[in-house]
């Protein structure tokens, strides 16, 4: 038996299980022994309530939903609203343990398009409020809130990418080079995309109690999203092909798609928390921002001939998402999963970059920054500014 | 997403930008709704569902749950007077001795809320020191706390008994001595720095001294105004008279409809530059720091400055609750609120006891 061998007998479990073990010990023994208690003592409970949304579900009635993200138990004793102490009807104890939820039910005359100030007062004095921007009646799950949601997901999301695929005949018809300048374009429009949605990411993260961990959620959902694409990738193609244009062209699709997800969980929260109202104007620009992403998903393909049905396929991957995110968005909003699923857009957004980065890279000797699609990278950016102005004006 | 970073300002104009919607008439009728079901239920339009909902305001306000009477009983504390160990000494004046002491205790602020208080014999407010004017008072004050203290009376005093100096350590003792003057409503509270914390901490009483030949009986209380930083942000989280949030909501003052009705009422509010007393469906003649029988307002409502104290004396004319409360909305809705229920032929020492000058 050779040195090498013996080095890899049973024996390396043990080694491996060895720091398990006395972790386990040290883990114990503080448990038993708790000599932090006296550390503890010291200090008053240190305590982190959260409420994460309150809701209107009917006329005079309010629903606070609080979390507690701390790492102690917080005990709810009394609720204030806009600075008036209130009565209210709690679901289960006045006891919340760590990272548990509860719903306080308060029959509150609200104001329809007012603010209000929510305060829980917990057993030691200290306070955590929320402010609503603007109540409005929360949004009940039936039908026509399917189809209200559904309708806003289908124009905001699914047409303008539909529409946007639709320069694909015309991107057949130009020169290589310029094929290469809206694929530089493309890598604009994505740039914008990933810093965006970064930023919502950390948004809504630092709504997210402490105790759920954000940097992880975050961590998570980017580095999933760059690794499992490129795990659907690399099913798609034998050892040492390079990615084929069409599989690009959906995992672009797809990058798009989780993205729209997390916007769609946005807009629905946005708009059943009562932070903004659907006028047209902003459906509009939604519209015009999406069109763009039809254009990176064709940009890809421009050289190929795909049948007819892989448009509506791409165009439904990446914008029927919208609508589900807006669905759920809407009567579920949670800052925790939201700060996830903008995180696995922006990661997903960052793989559709690198592959189209090399895509270009590879049927384009003179490589990504040539003037002209240097050029197209900056326009790319500028675009997506200009229809971004719309949304925020 | 753009949208939830969208101010209320920007809704606003939103909203007067947005024509008819992209996503057609059926996203209006949904942002509609609230709105016009509100519309309605301001008009009385509404079904008796809603109309139910409605009716139940009035009752919502307030706190859940009640305060344990156990560690302080804000019922007692109403018309709790505490006139010491009286003795005559060879000159044959009295002399009245207290012994008072300040401890650290958390003490129940409104149901289920818990303050980190510093207190005068274990409850804030503090007791009820009542002499008369003339009286050599001696109060024996030790510090059991885990700060220095003293005691500041308010009224005419030499200097050294002032309770500015000296500071007393924790485990100290210091005996206050001085003669009562001038006869009038006052109040004692903590002087050491930094003062805010001091008071607003929970050290703060009432200090009555009585005119040598005493004022008309009737049903006397003492009420003082104060309010609670319960997360130590300098602002109040919770208001009250005597400490307990809405606790005279819930348990109406019973008087006696006709009665003389006298409330001794001191403010010591802190962070609030003023707190006030209003009193629904009767007036009340504000006798200011009750230091003159002679001169008086008739109101219905006061505006006090934080250390300011009055004497109001008022008859209620028809049985039935009458609610009392500061006209600051806001210090109301926070638990400054509560009831006087005036009850037809009250015996003396049933409700509110009549306090009769001897």
């Amino acid at each position: 038996m050779s040195d090498n061998e013996k080095k890899k007998g049973p024996g390396r479990w043990l080694l491996a299980a060895i720091p398990l073990v006395l972790l386990a010990v040290m883990v114990a023994v503080f448990m038993r022994a708790d000599p932090t208690s006296q550390f503890e003592a010291a200090f008053p409970p240190v305590e982190d309530l959260t409420i994460e949304r309150v809701s209107f579900p009917e006329p005079g009635l309010m629903r606070v939903h609080v979390v507690n993200g701390g790492p102690q138990p917080v005990t709810i004793a009394q609720v204030t609203v806009d600075d008036a102490f209130w009565r209210f009807r709690l679901d289960g104890d006045p006891t919340v343990a760590r990272l548990r939820r509860t719903t306080l039910d308060l029959d509150y005359p609200w104001v329809d398009g007012e603010p209000h100030l929510i305060r829980v007062v917990t057993s030691t004095g200290a306070t955590f409020e929320h402010e609503v921007a603007v109540a409005t009646q929360s949004p009940r799950v039936n039908a026509q809130y399917l189809s209200t949601f559904g309708l806003l997901g289908l124009y905001a999301g699914v047409l303008p990418v539909l529409i946007g695929l639709m320069w694909y005949p015309f991107l057949r018809r130009i020169d290589r080079k310029w094929i290469h300048f809206y694929l530089s374009l493309t890598v604009g429009l994505l740039t914008f995309l990933v810093v965006d949605a970064f930023e919502h990411t950390l948004e809504a993260s630092a709504m997210v109690p402490e105790g759920f961990a954000a940097v992880g959620l975050i961590s998570l959902g980017l580095v999933g999203a760059v690794v499992g694409l490129r795990a659907i990738g690399n099913l798609g193609r034998g050892k040492g092909e390079d990615t084929s244009a069409l599989t690009v062209a959906y995992m672009i699709a797809l990058g798009i798609g989780l993205h729209n997800l997390g916007e769609g969980l946005a807009i629905g929260a946005a708009y059943s928390l009562g932070e903004i109202a659907l006028g047209s104007f902003l459906v509009i620009g939604f519209a015009l921002h999406n069109t763009t992403e039809g254009l990176a998903i064709v940009a890809p393909i421009a050289d190929e001939r795909p049948a007819l049905w892989h448009f509506g396929a791409m165009g439904v991957i990446a914008g029927l998402p919208t609508v589900f995110g807006a669905w759920v968005g809407g009567f579920s909003y949670s800052p925790t999963a939201a700060t996830f699923f903008l995180a696995l857009g922006a990661g997903a957004i960052i793989q559709v970059i690198i592959e189209v980065t090399k895509l270009v890279q590879r049927s384009w000797p003179k490589g990504l920054f040539t003037p002209l699609n240097a050029l197209g990278l900056i326009l790319g950016l500028v675009v997506m500014y200009g229809t971004a102005l719309m949304v925020t004006a | 997403m753009k949208a939830e970073k969208l101010s209320r300002r920007d809704w606003l104009r939103l909203g007067a930008a947005g024509v008819a919607g992209m996503s057609g008439a059926a996203v209006l009728d949904l942002a509609a709704r609230g709105g016009a079901r509100h519309a309605l239920a301001a008009a009385g339009l509404t079904s008796q569902d809603q109309a139910g909902h409605a009716a139940g305001h009035a009752a919502d306000l307030g706190v859940v749950g009640s305060t344990a009477p156990a560690d302080f009983d804000p019922a007692a504390y109403l018309t709790d007077f505490d006139y010491g160990t009286a003795s005559t000494r060879a000159d044959g004046r009295t002399v009245r001795r207290w012994e008072i002491v300040a401890v650290d205790r958390e003490i129940e602020i409104a149901p289920g809320v818990w303050f980190p208080a510093w207190t005068y014999n274990g409850q804030v407010p503090g007791p009820t020191l009542r002499c008369t004017q003339g009286d050599v008072l001696q109060v024996e004050f030790t510090n059991a706390g885990s700060h220095p203290h003293t005691i500041h009376f308010h009224g005419t005093h030499p200097p050294e008994m002032d309770g500015f100096e000296p500071v007393v350590a924790p485990g100290e003792k210091f005996t206050y001595e001085f003669e009562a003057k001038p006869w009038g409503l006052h109040l004692y509270h903590c002087h050491t720095l930094p003062l805010k914390r001091h008071i607003h901490k929970g050290l703060y009483g009432t200090f009555i001294v009585d005119p040598p030949d005493g004022r008309e009986p009737a049903r006397e209380m003492v009420m003082m105004m104060n309010g609670f930083d319960s997360n130590f942000d300098g602002d109040n989280e919770v208001y009250a008279v005597n400490t307990a949030a809405f606790y005279h909501h819930e348990h109406p003052i019973r008087v006696g409809v006709g009665d003389l009705c006298r409330v001794y009422l001191v403010n010591v509010t802190e962070f609030d530059l003023i707190n006030s007393f209003h009193l629904h469906a009767g007036v009340f003649r504000v006798y200011r720091t009750g230091t003159r029988m002679d001169h008086y307002d008739l109101t219905d409502t006061i505006m006090m400055c934080q250390g300011e104290r009055h004497v109001l004396e008022f008859r209620l004319e028809h049985p039935g609750k009458h609610m009392f409360h500061a006209h600051q909305s806001e210090f109301a809705e926070l638990g400054w609120m509560g009831f006087f229920e005036a009850v037809e032929n009250l015996a003396a020492d049933e409700g509110a006891p009549v306090h009769s000058y001897v």
